[in-house]
């Protein structure tokens, strides 16, 4: 309890204490510090002082310090004088720091050694008499230093001494001489740092000189490193290396009429220079009101966003404020001028002229269809009954029927003129091509389906006619089939057949495509396209049952072939050109290039001397024989693959039928005139065909007479347009 | 046989053309002087015909010089100047390396400079080529004078900025140039004629410019200090052709009115005579006192064969002209503060307009808010606390657009808190087939001097006739198609309407009718179908041009339709929701 009682009543000191500690801790550092460095001086002497107030404290508080007392010796009168004069001692050391004064402990003889090297020993060193000086029994623990920093009002100014071992309490003298030192002030406070100072050398002309010497001989002659310099700026402003001065004329800011004689003369050196385009105006969209529908909408927004800083319309969005004190700064001014600048001196520049035609004036001036009557116009009749798309139409060559091959397996034969149906064959397989004979003396049809080609006598005709066929027909049982196998068989129409009025059939190796007359009316010719044989066109002669394969060798897929109608000569195409081939030299005498990738119809002019063709990449190109093996002109009317071509016999027209439904009629006069080339018009775009399974009209050709056209289309009817 | 082999690339195009590095070696320039020069200079690459044949054969990008260009560079006392500044440098560079600074200093006051009159004249041997050429420099003056004076370039260049272009604006207005003007969201755009030249210009708003970090300044200043030299140049031939004094000078009348105020409130002496011209209010001295400008009459020469009907014309537009010049003669304008007091009070001075400020907005001023005689007042703000009765108050777009429409407008549309008109851009002329905001009409009608209609029926009215053109229009759209096949859609659809009507006639009695049809329209109908027939016969290359003007000018109408639509639906919007309103 009364350790705790005074502890209470030493509450107030101890944080005064604690206020000053840190500023007096560092002092009693420094003054150690100071001690050791400068020999520790006073070690000695303040071991009694400060032990004696030491004992005085542990007096109070603690009694079992009773040991330390009897170690402790000393003269405590004497203290303080020797304390003052070890002190001023030291002074002199820091003044005069070259004389010399060996200060020492006079009760310790170690000298100025780290005394941690004592450490281990029970002494600290020797003293004159050479006897150990023995170390102060210390037992102060951590809270005895403590209790001591807290209670001891005098802690602040005790310092340790390492020499001896003990504490010291400075005398306020101390301290003040420890202050003087630290403010960088002299110890003695009588000592006048201002004395006035006496010169030693002085402004003052004295009777006598400081030497005697006499002046050196340099200080008569002119300088040579001197002149060395002076020449070499003279030799630099000779040059031109250092320039004077220049006059600050103010002429840059000046402004005066540059343009008072002006010249043309000059004009003519920029000839080639290009004037910088001006940037465009702007319009409604970049006012900063303007009318609601120049701004965009959320989608156009969104657009803007996302397209490419290049693709924009506008580089801005705009925008509306409803006052012109809401108007922000733009953002990208300084940019767009600097884009300018960039344009203006990195641009190339080049002279455009632009086309400023009237789009009028591109049309070609043709004549009028109207001045080129007759052709069809209108559809007049629509021939119904097949079931199956309509593959190939064929007139006869009296103009009088219209023979019809479907997909339905069937061959009708109608009556033009009423559109009457008036014959239904049925053959059994899709039909993929009907030819009437051109001779007008016989009524025979060809059908191709499948790899056989059927020979029919419909009967349509005049009594005479008919028997003059059947004579034809006839007439070859007197060729005895001697031939032996070929590849091509043919047989008689038998039994039922016969009724139908199928009279031949001949027999292929494969699938025929097409077949054609030869104007005669005797020879026919039937395609089968096959890559990879000889075999794929073969010439029929009716009359005497035979038939040739007039090719040795594959030249490309044969797409269709027709024959001259005057001359003995022979066109094949194929999937890229047309080949003519003189029948009676046996040789081919021209290769046509379509400019086409596929041939898929070709059509010859009554004339012989000219070529259509139609291909499946939607062109159609017109050969002149004479002209060029290339095309004369290329049409690109249609918007899908061309299916058929067809000649009129009579008139100058042609027609050309496409997938898009559409049956395109073309006047094309022919001149005799070699110098003259063929006018081609167009003429009328008939429609009418519905497209079905991407398939439009099929088939196109024209009556023998009358300006008329037949089509088939897919859609398993034939339409006539007069 | 014989003969030396010629070699590729020897000849032709190949040796008329030089790149760039090249031209920069022959030069012995460094990259950024070789740009300087080519800006100062105006020396721009060419696009060859043959790049390839150009490049040697390689197909490398390459930016390629006329060799003409080049050599005459070669001869340019600038490119002398450069070497002469590279030099400069070095040697400066040398003396600090030395610590030298005496060196230093007498190398500084020497440093080389160069003059750019010589290639003003040169590039622009005639005046009028000048002019034509100046939009540019004006832009990037009135650019630079709004920069602050630090960082970016040099304060002088700002301060020589800001000189030119007030010269400029104070000639404007002295000879009335003015044509047109559009507050964009840009900034303002101004149009003057000026010794028949058209010279547009762009202002940013006065605010601080927020420098971006990926822009050249040094390309920027350079074409500054050529721009600058250019204006100074064209300022001073253009002040003297009014007879003004230059260095500009205010009126002595003014003047001496000016001086009453203490000037030391906005600035410093040396600045403060700067800050009087920019202020735009006074007018400036003349070499030689004249009565206010004499018109020069247009003389007649009616014996000239030229047609009396553009003689007409042209005297027409001549009063047009000198009518809009005097638009604003005998009105008093007062800015309030917080309108942009520079391009009003520009705007107002160009026509003839007197303009004052409050005294503490700017210096200048000529009379005050209490004025009696004040007739415009122009305020941005949705009210004013005190209003005098004898003045209209109204918002700083009636200035603009009254330029524009080259007539005083009816200020109601511009009274404050009123919802503005939109401001129309002076600059777009539209041709028949554009689109025409209804509001360019309602200006065009007011011009030919029509009364505008004020009842709401009367607008509806005309709202509705708009419509009734909208819908037509778009019905074009629907079936984009030339107009003449557009026509013959028509025709088409309404012969089958005819017939389909005939049809219904004919179940009840008449079989004939069903023939009738209109001879005209077949021939129409004759004539479409003949130009799709020729129009199938034409040539690949000029079938594609022909598509291609054709797909512009659909292009063209598709935008118009589409810009009308939006229009409509904007409109029927306004309309249900004041419907609605009057409901309420």
């Amino acid at each position: 309890m009364e350790f705790g009682a005074v502890f209470r009543s030493l509450t107030f000191p101890q944080i005064f204490n604690f206020n000053k500690k840190p500023a007096e801790e560092e002092e009693e550092e420094e003054d150690e510090d100071l001690s050791d460095s400068e020999d520790s001086v006073f070690s000695g002497l303040e071991d009694s002082g400060s032990d004696s107030e030491d004992e005085e404290e542990e007096g109070s508080n603690d009694k079992e310090d009773g040991d330390d007392e009897g170690l402790k010796t000393g003269p405590e009168e004497s203290e303080q004088v020797e304390f003052y004069v070890c002190v001023s001692r030291v002074f002199r050391v820091q003044l005069f720091s070259d004389v010399v004064v060996p200060v020492q402990d006079i009760r310790n003889t170690v000298g100025n050694i780290p005394m941690e090297w004592y450490r281990d020993f029970p002494h600290i060193g020797y003293d004159l008499d050479g006897k150990k000086i023995y170390k102060p029994i210390r037992n102060k623990d951590e809270l005895d230093e403590f209790l001591d920093k807290m209670e001891n009002p005098d802690y602040w100014r005790t310092v340790h001494d390492k020499q001896t071992g003990s504490d010291i309490v400075l005398s306020d003298e101390q301290v003040e001489l420890v202050n003087r030192l630290q403010r960088g002030q002299f110890g003695d406070v009588n000592f006048n740092e201002y004395q006035p100072q006496v010169e030693f050398f002085s402004g003052d002309l004295m009777v006598h000189p400081v030497s005697n010497r006499p002046a050196d001989k340099r200080s008569f002659i002119p300088s040579l490193i001197e002149k060395e310099k002076v020449s070499k700026l003279v030799h630099a402003i000779k040059m031109g290396w250092i320039k004077p001065r220049r006059q600050d004329d103010d002429s840059r800011g000046r402004y005066y009429d540059l343009w008072t004689n002006e010249d043309s003369s000059i004009l003519a050196k920029h000839r080639m220079h290009l004037p910088a385009p001006k940037i465009p105006l702007p319009g409604h969209h970049e006012s900063y009101n303007p009318p609601p529908e120049y701004l965009f909408t959320d989608e156009e927004r969104a657009l803007w966003e996302q397209q490419d800083l290049s693709d924009r319309k506008f580089p801005f969005v705009p925008q509306r404020f409803s006052s012109l004190r809401q108007v922000p700064a733009f953002p990208r001014f300084i940019h767009e001028r600097f884009e300018r600048c960039l344009d203006l001196y990195l641009c190339p520049r080049q002279r455009k002229m632009r086309v400023n035609v009237n789009p009028e004036d591109l049309i070609p001036k043709l004549p009028k269809p109207k001045d080129l009557q007759p052709f069809p116009t209108t559809q007049s009749l629509v021939y119904r009954g097949h079931s199956g798309l309509v593959r190939s139409i064929s007139v006869s060559p009296s103009g009088q029927w219209l023979a019809s091959g479907s997909d339905d397996g069937s061959v009708r034969f109608w009556e033009v003129r009423s559109s009457r149906c008036m014959k239904t064959v049925q053959v059994g397989g899709a039909v993929r091509s009907v030819a009437w004979n051109p001779n007008p003396s016989v009524c025979l049809l060809a059908v191709a389906l499948d790899s056989v080609v059927l020979i029919l006598s419909p009967s349509l005709a005049d009594r005479q006619v008919v028997s003059s066929s059947e004579r034809l027909l006839s007439g070859q049982q007197e060729e005895e089939p001697a031939e032996g196998v070929g590849p091509v068989t043919w047989s008689e129409g038998e039994g039922e057949e016969l009724n139908q009025g199928i009279r031949l059939k001949i027999q292929h190796p494969k699938a025929v495509h097409q077949v054609a007359w030869h104007a005669k009316g005797d020879y026919l010719a039937s395609v089968m396209p096959d890559h990879s044989s000889h075999l794929q066109v073969f010439i029929h002669q009716v009359s005497r049952r035979r038939s040739q394969n007039p090719f040795r060798k594959n030249k490309g897929l044969v797409q269709c072939v027709s024959f001259h109608p005057v001359r003995p000569y022979f066109f094949v195409a194929t999937q890229r050109s047309v080949r003519i081939y003189n029948l009676v030299k046996q040789e081919m005498t021209k290769k046509l290039q379509a400019n086409s990738k596929w041939i898929s119809s070709m059509a010859v002019h009554p004339g012989g001397d000219h070529v259509v063709c139609g291909s499946y990449d939607c062109r159609l190109s017109w050969f002149d024989l004479d002209l060029s093996t290339k095309p004369y002109k290329m049409l690109r009317h249609h918007k899908k693959a061309v299916r058929g071509v067809a000649y009129h016999r009579l008139y100058p027209l042609f027609a050309s039928a496409s997938d898009d439904g559409s049956v395109i009629v073309c006047h094309g006069t022919v001149y005799n005139d070699l110098l003259q080339n063929p006018l081609i018009v167009p003429v009328k775009v008939l429609r009418g065909h519905v497209i079905t399974h991407d398939l439009g009209v099929l088939d196109v050709t024209f009556h023998p007479t009358q300006p008329w056209i037949f089509s088939s289309g897919s859609d398993a009817t034939i339409r006539l347009f007069t | 046989m014989g003969g030396l082999q010629k070699k590729k690339y020897e000849r032709g195009s190949a040796t008329n053309y030089i790149t760039r590095n090249k031209a920069r070696k022959k030069l012995q320039l460094s990259l950024p002087d070789f740009r300087r020069l080519c800006i100062l200079k105006g020396i721009y690459p060419h696009e060859p015909k043959h790049k390839k044949k150009v490049n040697k054969g390689s197909t490398a990008a390459r930016t390629f010089y006329l060799l003409k260009d080049i050599r005459f560079l070669l001869h340019e006392p600038i490119v002398r100047k450069f070497r002469d500044y590279k030099v400069f440098v070095r040697k400066l560079k040398k003396a600090y390396g030395k610590t030298e600074y005496s060196d230093v200093e007498r190398l500084r006051e020497n440093k080389p400079s160069y003059k750019l009159d010589h290639i003003i004249k040169e590039r622009y041997p005639t005046f009028i080529d000048a002019l034509r050429d100046i939009d540019d420099s004006l832009c990037m003056c009135f650019l630079f004078s709004t920069f602050a004076r630090t960082g970016k370039c040099h304060v002088q260049t700002i301060q020589l900025c800001r000189r030119l272009t007030v010269e400029w604006m104070n000639f404007v207005i002295t000879s009335r140039a003015l044509r047109k003007v559009f507050i964009s969201i840009k900034g303002i755009y101004y149009q003057a004629e000026v010794m028949g030249q058209l010279i547009t210009w762009l202002v940013p708003y006065q605010f601080s410019h927020d420098h971006p970090t990926d822009v050249d300044y040094r390309v920027m200043a350079t074409f500054t200090e050529l721009y600058t030299t250019l204006l100074g140049f064209i300022n001073f031939r253009l002040y003297h052709s009014l007879n003004l004094l230059y260095p500009p000078k205010l009126d002595s009348k003014t003047e001496s009115e000016l001086k009453e105020e203490d000037e030391d409130d906005y600035a410093m002496n040396s600045e403060s005579y700067l800050e009087k011209l920019s202020a735009l209010s006074s007018s400036l001295a003349r070499v030689v006192s004249t009565a206010e400008e004499e018109e020069a009459e247009l003389d007649q020469f009616p014996d000239e064969g030229e047609d009396i009907e553009k003689l007409e014309a042209r005297e027409k537009e001549q009063k047009q002209l000198e009518a809009q010049k005097k638009l604003f003669d005998g009105l008093k304008f007062f800015l309030n503060r917080e309108v942009p007091r520079e391009s009003l009070a520009f705007v107002i001075r160009c026509f003839g307009g007197e303009v004052s400020w409050d005294k503490s907005v700017c210096i200048g001023s000529t009379y005050e808010v209490t004025d009696e005689t004040i007739t415009h007042h122009i305020v941005d703000r949705p009210n004013v606390d005190k209003q005098y009765i004898n003045r209209y108050y109204i918002q700083p777009q009636w200035v603009y657009d009254c330029v524009n429409a080259k007539i005083v407008l009816p200020v109601e549309d511009y009274f404050l808190g009123v919802t503005l008109p939109p401001h129309l851009s002076p600059f777009v002329e539209e041709k028949d087939g554009d689109y025409v905001p209804p509001e360019k009409l309602k200006i065009m009608a007011l011009q030919r001097g029509e009364k505008p209609a004020h009842g709401q029926e009367d607008e509806e009215e005309e709202e509705d006739e708009e419509e009734g053109e909208d819908e037509e229009e778009e019905d074009d759209n629907e079936e984009e198609e030339d107009d003449e096949e557009e026509a013959d859609e028509k025709s088409l659809k309404k012969m089958e309407e005819q017939r389909s009507k005939g049809k219904s006639l004919q179940v009840k009695v008449t079989p004939g009718k069903m023939k009738v049809e209109n001879p005209a329209r077949l021939e129409e109908e004759e004539k479409a179908e003949e130009k799709r027939l020729a129009i199938m016969m034409m040539k690949k290359k000029e079938k594609y041009l022909y598509d291609k003007i054709m797909f512009g000018k659909k292009r063209k109408v598709r935008e118009a339709n589409k810009l009308a639509a939006k229009r409509k639906a904007h409109d029927d919007a306004e309309k249900s929701k004041k419907k609605k309103k009057t409901r309420k």
